[in-house]
């Protein structure tokens, strides 16, 4: 039947389709163009020249910068050859499919790990997805190849069904809707979605057994297919795609949500509680790393001495890394450890270390350049005193501002301060200009060492773990603890009322008038004095904020979530 | 005492002074590095020539800011010499503020190095009143002030002894009235000098200024102007110029883009109130170029870098920072590495005490000599008697390391006279085939045979075309280059050199009066055909046959002798340009690894965090890990998975669809029935180590909790698979 719609393509279509556009860049365009695209192999075969064309551009343009920067060097470079290359990683961001991330799922799923048993198939099986697809891309010129370009649905079921019907028919009809709110299967729930996983397991695992008819086998290339050759593709149209990505501000994802799995929301006890009864895989790997890395130590210390900085850097935590050199090369020395990571690290606290613990100095200073230009001038008066300070992820949230890094710079200049630090966020390098760069003066070290960042991540406000509000509430008891029972009176009362008004969006706070009478009313407060130091005494404590409103007036909030609040007044009733 | 708290981010470790003993960098030299039994040697060695090279380059570059310092410092004593005029014009000029904008180009860490020696040689010699401030210091006018007085004031206190109090005092009362505090200034300034003027005359330096002295000026160097916040600039020079009568003030501006930053940040009002002289200084391509010339183009540094190292250094010179500094440093790196990981580096010294250290080599060390490429290349040319000896004789091994090493300093000798030499002649051929900067020359020098060269075959075709007095000053040029050396073959080629071009010099006299006229009546016979017909066809052929004369015809006698020359200079080339790889024991001098030298300095962090998420296996050498090309296996860690998965998002991830395809991917990886209806269910431990997974993720910059769709996550990076 596809036959039949060739009659409605024109040449000029076509040749406007070779030349021009590439596709992934047509997506929105009818797929009656498509089918001809496919179903036209010269077509295809001068599309796919003309990839293979600029693909050798890309490379030799890389190499060509490669070479300009010295690092054409191949034999030397070995260990550089698994690296990544650059274009991959800076790429522009493509038009994404919903279900890629399902499907990519699924074929890792597939791929030969620790104990799955297909191993003895050869390697043509199309379930070790290749790289180097481009050479029998030929053959694919299956029609499957189009669900890809307006397939939105997320759910494996729908993928499958895609699959199982060899038809084209289907993509024209309704599904072709860019939207993902109403699916049918939607509500099905957990169950259709373990047997429709448990199906398509089924249908890859009898796609990969040779026995099996080549129509199955044939229906499964193209899933990795469109993969492989996608990649290529985004190369000489990445401009449209740029803006094809960004065109409509509207994000194709689906609408599913977390409470669907059914599984509760982890607090952080249980995460560590689960996380730590489980072995770390590969523990032995990341010791062989760390003892790989540990071998460099005394090349550290003769380079922190000889005026260098030291900076480390890699995926996986480098806490216990920095941890043992400084064990064992930094006990005799006077050190200063900074957890860069730590939420509520600042400038001032580190010069404080130096200034009080480390030069045992008394007294305070007016600006942290004052305090600066006194550490300068102690260590340059007094050359034998060595300071180390070690940093973990100097890049962390509180020290990547200009002022604390030029300050940092500062010190890292000094001849007798040397410093050991750790950075993990990829646009880390950002911070520093030319300038600082030099005053750190450092030299790079790559530690990869694959540790979870335990500690590192443990006081970020994680997005998945559940928010239990245990620190808040336990702050709050204590504050209140310490107070006058009126003073509890009054905030007891302005938790109440928040609490009344819990479900009501528009809600602002308490006017302080209307509060004051309130409080006279349960007589908490005799007089709008009072009132005034009380709250200032819980602003001071953060127990609440004030705003001004639209009329000038002033409004009242705690700045507590409900929940929290409820559990908070649940406890002082008990009390 | 442990490092993790949640209430604390510092924490401080002291031992106790008594039981501390620290490491001297020697220790730790000879802790890691190759071949201990003789790296106290190699460190000595590594060290000496290290301080030389700094102390080295510290000289070259007073040197090359002396001549923009020097008409500085003109300027200066200018400036303050105008005021004492009663000239009208003078006067005029006199109450503008005298300044210097010194455009010093993007090379901004080199900056310092240069404010420095300006400033030590502006007290030095023209005033002791000089402060330089910073932009970071000075956010707000206030502090610009303070920064400027504290450091004016300061100065005085080194200087003078007896000045201390009275300059302490002033400090305490800036403390106190920081608003009026050009006033103060002005007090100060003028007990300064009257003191200076009264009480001590003839205690002063004796600087060739002394006449100016009564009224040394105030100088203010602004090191950064761009950075300056231009509202903090503009008031204070509006209220410095309210006391230019009172103080002879003087500005002098570090400008790195233009000079037209002036007119950006300073409205006209205000940039009228000063009289501005534009200095440029030398442009940070030269002053590589000169400190190549000075630490790599010389026979006195034994330590030598090869091609692809000096590739990445000049790299990242020219496409990073144009940094004059860094490039030291990483001349620094290379030096350390090369003596911490090569024993035979013991070898990399003056060629007396390479001499010496030959036979001080151990067993092993000789060992380690015949395991060197270029070595065992040696070996194989010889005769097999002398084979044998060289692999079992220790001494006669030390006999011809002697005599090799001694090759190996001969030819650093005669390699950069002729290298220059080379770059003489070709430096000037149009399109330069060669290259404009010598060090690109000696970068095709260390990579192969440069005759084998295309471009060099082009140039000595250009050369065969120059004009007699053109290769004559090139030749003579030459000659010059050579004249100093003292080697016994260069002192060869310089009198053979001498000879042609005193042959040359006498084609001038003798020799044209006899060959000019048979050449004339060749070329004049066919132009007057020429003048006769103007058919296209006869024209072609005339031009032919011309052609044809000519190249048939007798060279002329100048060309014989121009061939000779650059066959000669051809021959020069050849015999001692040849690659440093050529050459038996090089590695004892030449520092090889680029990698090392390039991770070092230029690491690209994130492209190492990618590929660890990428292809764990080439970290984690265990075979589950391996799969056949770039994908991921399912058995690899949780946050490669969850890294591979969001690869395939778009702006926005939804987490419910992660977790499932990360619960699908780690089921199959832990062997579970597929089958089985628990297959890819999410639970608990699965949960948890997504959530892992996910905070890690977040953590290194990849996403970003994001509120425009519940459930979501933002994607930070372009790019998929």
């Amino acid at each position: 039947m596809s036959v039949l719609k060739v009659k409605f393509v024109g040449d000029g279509d076509v040749l406007e389709h070779i030349v021009d556009k590439q596709e992934g860049a047509q997506s929105h365009s009818g797929s009656v163009q498509k089918m001809v695209t496919f179903k036209s192999p010269a077509a295809r075969r001068t599309r796919g020249d003309g990839e293979q064309d600029v693909d050798e551009n890309e490379v030799f343009d890389e190499q060509n910068y490669i070479q300009a920067l010295g690092a054409g060097s191949a034999e030397e470079d070995d260990e550089d050859l698994s690296r990544v290359a650059g274009s991959s990683i800076f790429t522009f961001q493509k038009v994404k499919r919903g279900h890629s991330m399902a499907q990519t799922a699924n074929e890792l799923a597939r791929t030969p790990g620790k104990s799955v048993t297909f191993n003895t198939t050869p390697n043509v099986e199309p379930s070790t997805p290749t790289r180097t697809g481009r050479n029998h891309r030929g053959e694919s010129r299956t029609p499957q190849r189009n669900k890809k370009v307006q397939f939105v649905s997320t759910t494996p079921h729908r993928l499958r069904k895609r699959m199982t019907t060899p038809s084209l028919q289907s993509d024209s009809d309704s599904e072709l809707s860019p939207s993902d709110s109403g699916e049918d299967d939607d509500d099905d729930g957990m169950q259709e979605e373990q047997k429709v996983k448990k199906e398509d397991k089924e249908n890859s695992k009898t796609s990969r057994t040779p026995s099996k008819a080549s129509s199955a086998a044939l229906y499964k290339t193209p899933a990795k297919k469109s993969k492989t050759t996608s990649e290529p593709l985004t190369q000489p149209s990445m401009v449209e795609e740029y803006f094809e990505a960004h065109g409509s501000s509207k994000i194709l994802t689906s609408d599913r949500t977390l409470d669907r799995l059914h599984t509760p929301k982890l607090d952080r006890e249980t995460l560590v509680r689960l996380l730590e009864g489980k072995p770390s895989c590969y523990y032995k790997e990341i010791q062989q790393l760390h003892g790989k890395h540990r071998k460099h130590f005394s090349k550290w210390m003769l380079q922190l001495q000889l005026g260098f900085s030291v900076l480390v850097y890699g995926l996986g935590s480098k806490k216990a890394l920095l941890e043992d050199f400084r064990v064992s090369h930094l006990s005799e020395e006077i050190h200063l450890v900074i957890n860069g990571f730590f939420p509520s690290i600042t400038l001032k606290s580190i010069l404080n270390a130096l200034t009080c613990e480390v030069l045992d100095h008394q007294g305070s200073f007016r600006t942290p350049a004052d305090q600066i230009q006194f550490i300068t001038q102690t260590l340059k008066d007094s050359p034998d005193l060595h300071v180390y300070l070690l940093v973990h992820n100097i890049d962390g949230p509180m020290l990547r501002g200009e002022k604390t890094q030029s300050a940092l710079g500062q010190l890292a200049s000094l001849p007798n301060l040397h410093l050991v630090a750790s950075l993990d966020h990829i646009n880390a390098p950002i911070v520093w200009d030319q300038f600082k760069q030099s005053q750190f003066n450092w030299l790079w070290w790559e530690c990869v060492t694959f540790q979870h960042y335990a500690e590192e991540t443990s006081y970020e406000n994680s997005l998945l773990v559940q928010q239990t509000g245990a620190l808040a509430l336990s702050s709050l008891t204590h504050v209140l603890r310490s107070l006058t029972p009126n003073a509890r009176g009054i905030f007891k009362l302005l938790v109440k009322f928040q609490l009344e008004n819990k479900d009501n969006p528009s809600y602002t706070g308490l006017s302080f008038q209307d509060f004051y009478q309130r409080c006279r009313e349960a007589f908490l407060v005799n007089s709008d004095l009072t009132l005034r130091t009380q709250l200032t005494e819980f602003r001071d404590h953060k127990l609440i904020r004030t705003r001004k409103g639209a009329d000038g007036v002033e409004y009242l909030i705690v700045a507590v979530d409900a929940s929290t609040l409820m559990d908070f007044l649940e406890n002082e009733e008990g009390d | 005492m442990s490092t993790s708290s949640v209430s604390k981010g510092c924490f401080v470790f002291k031992p106790s002074a008594k039981k501390r003993k620290t490491l001297s960098p020697k220790d730790y030299f000879s802790d890691g590095c190759e071949g201990a039994e003789n790296s106290d040697v190699r460190f000595k060695l590594c060290q000496d020539l290290w301080d030389k090279i700094k102390t080295d380059t510290e000289v070259l570059q007073d040197e090359l800011n002396r001549k923009i310092l020097d008409s500085l410092l003109d300027f200066t004593r200018k400036c303050s010499s105008t005021r004492q005029h009663s000239d009208w014009a003078l006067q005029m000029r006199a109450s503008e503020i005298p300044t210097a904008a010194l455009v010093l180009g993007v090379n901004v860490p080199d900056h310092d190095m240069t404010f420095q020696s300006l400033s030590e040689l502006l007290q030095q010699s023209v005033t002791p009143h000089v402060a330089s401030v910073q932009a970071k210091e000075c956010g707000a006018l206030k502090h610009l002030m303070k920064r400027v007085l504290e450091r004016l004031m300061d100065t005085v206190v080194a200087v003078d002894d007896d000045e201390e109090e009275a300059a302490e005092q002033t400090n305490g009362q800036v403390h106190k009235s920081v608003h009026c505090s050009l006033n103060t200034l002005c007090d100060w300034y003028n007990t300064v000098t009257k003191k200076s003027n009264s009480g001590t005359p003839g205690k002063k330096r004796s600087s060739p200024v002394k006449d100016e002295q009564q009224q040394p000026p105030v100088v203010v160097i602004f090191k950064d102007l761009e950075a300056f916040n231009p509202r903090v600039l503009q008031d204070f020079i509006l209220i410095c110029s309210r006391y230019i009568d009172r103080l002879p003030l003087m500005f002098i501006f570090g400008i790195a883009t233009s000079p037209s930053t002036i007119q950006h940040m300073l409205p006209h009002s205000v940039s009228s109130l000063l009289c501005i002289e534009l200095f440029q200084s030398l442009s940070c391509t030269q002053h590589l170029a000169t400190v190549i010339d000075k630490l790599i183009l010389t026979n006195d540094f034994p330590f030598k870098l090869n091609s692809k190292v000096m590739q990445v250094l000049i790299s990242i010179f020219l496409y990073h920072d144009f940094s004059v500094r860094n490039f030291i440093k990483g001349v620094q790196l290379a030096l350390l590495e090369h003596f911490h990981s090569q024993p035979l580096s013991v070898l990399c010294c003056k060629k007396k005490d390479a001499q010496l250290n030959v036979m001080q080599l151990s067993h092993r060390n000789l060992e380690r000599i015949k395991q060197l490429p270029s070595f065992k290349r040696y070996i194989e040319k010889q005769e097999p008697q002398e084979q044998a000896s060289l692999l079992n004789d220790d001494t006669h091994l030390k006999e011809v390391c002697k005599k090799l090493i001694k090759d190996l300093h001969k030819y650093h000798k005669n390699y950069y006279p002729i290298l220059s030499c080379l770059h003489t002649l070709t430096s000037s051929l149009p399109r330069y085939p060669l290259g404009k900067q010598i060090r690109e020359l000696h970068l095709t020098c260390l990579e192969k045979n440069v005759w084998e060269n295309e471009d060099y075959q082009s140039a000595m075709k250009l050369l065969k075309m120059l004009a007699k007095d053109e290769l004559i000053t090139l030749l003579q040029r030459c000659a010059e280059i050579l004249q100093p050396v003292k080697s016994k073959k260069i002192k060869e080629a310089l009198v053979h050199l001498e000879e042609l071009l005193a042959k040359l010099k006498q084609l001038d006299t003798a020799a044209a009066a006899e060959t000019s006229p048979t050449v004339e009546e060749t070329i004049t016979s066919p132009m007057k055909n020429l003048q006769k017909k103007t058919d296209l066809f006869q024209l072609q052929k005339t031009l032919l046959e011309m052609n044809e004369s000519r190249r048939s015809k007798k060279l002329s006698p100048f060309e014989v002798l121009r061939n000779e020359a650059l066959d000669f200079i051809d021959d020069l080339v050849k015999k001692h340009l040849s690659p440093p790889e050529s050459h038996t024991l090089n590695e004892v001098c030449y520092y090889s690894s680029s990698a090392t030298v390039r991770r070092h300095l230029n690491a690209t962090p994130r492209t190492c965090i990618q590929a660890a998420l990428s292809s764990p296996y080439y970290y984690l050498q265990n075979e589950n890990l391996k799969t056949e090309d770039g994908s991921v296996s399912n058995a690899a860690p949780d946050i490669c998975i969850a890294y591979k998965l969001h690869l395939e998002c778009g702006r926005l991830i939804n987490l419910c669809d992660w977790l499932e395809a990360y619960s699908t991917v780690v089921s199959a990886a832990e062997g579970n029935d597929p089958d089985s209806d628990n297959f890819g269910k999410v639970d608990d431990v699965k949960h948890a180590r997504f959530i892992r997974a996910v905070s890690e993720l977040e953590f290194l910059g990849f996403i970003k909790s994001t509120k425009q769709k519940t459930d979501h996550v933002a994607r930070l990076t372009w790019g998929g698979c």
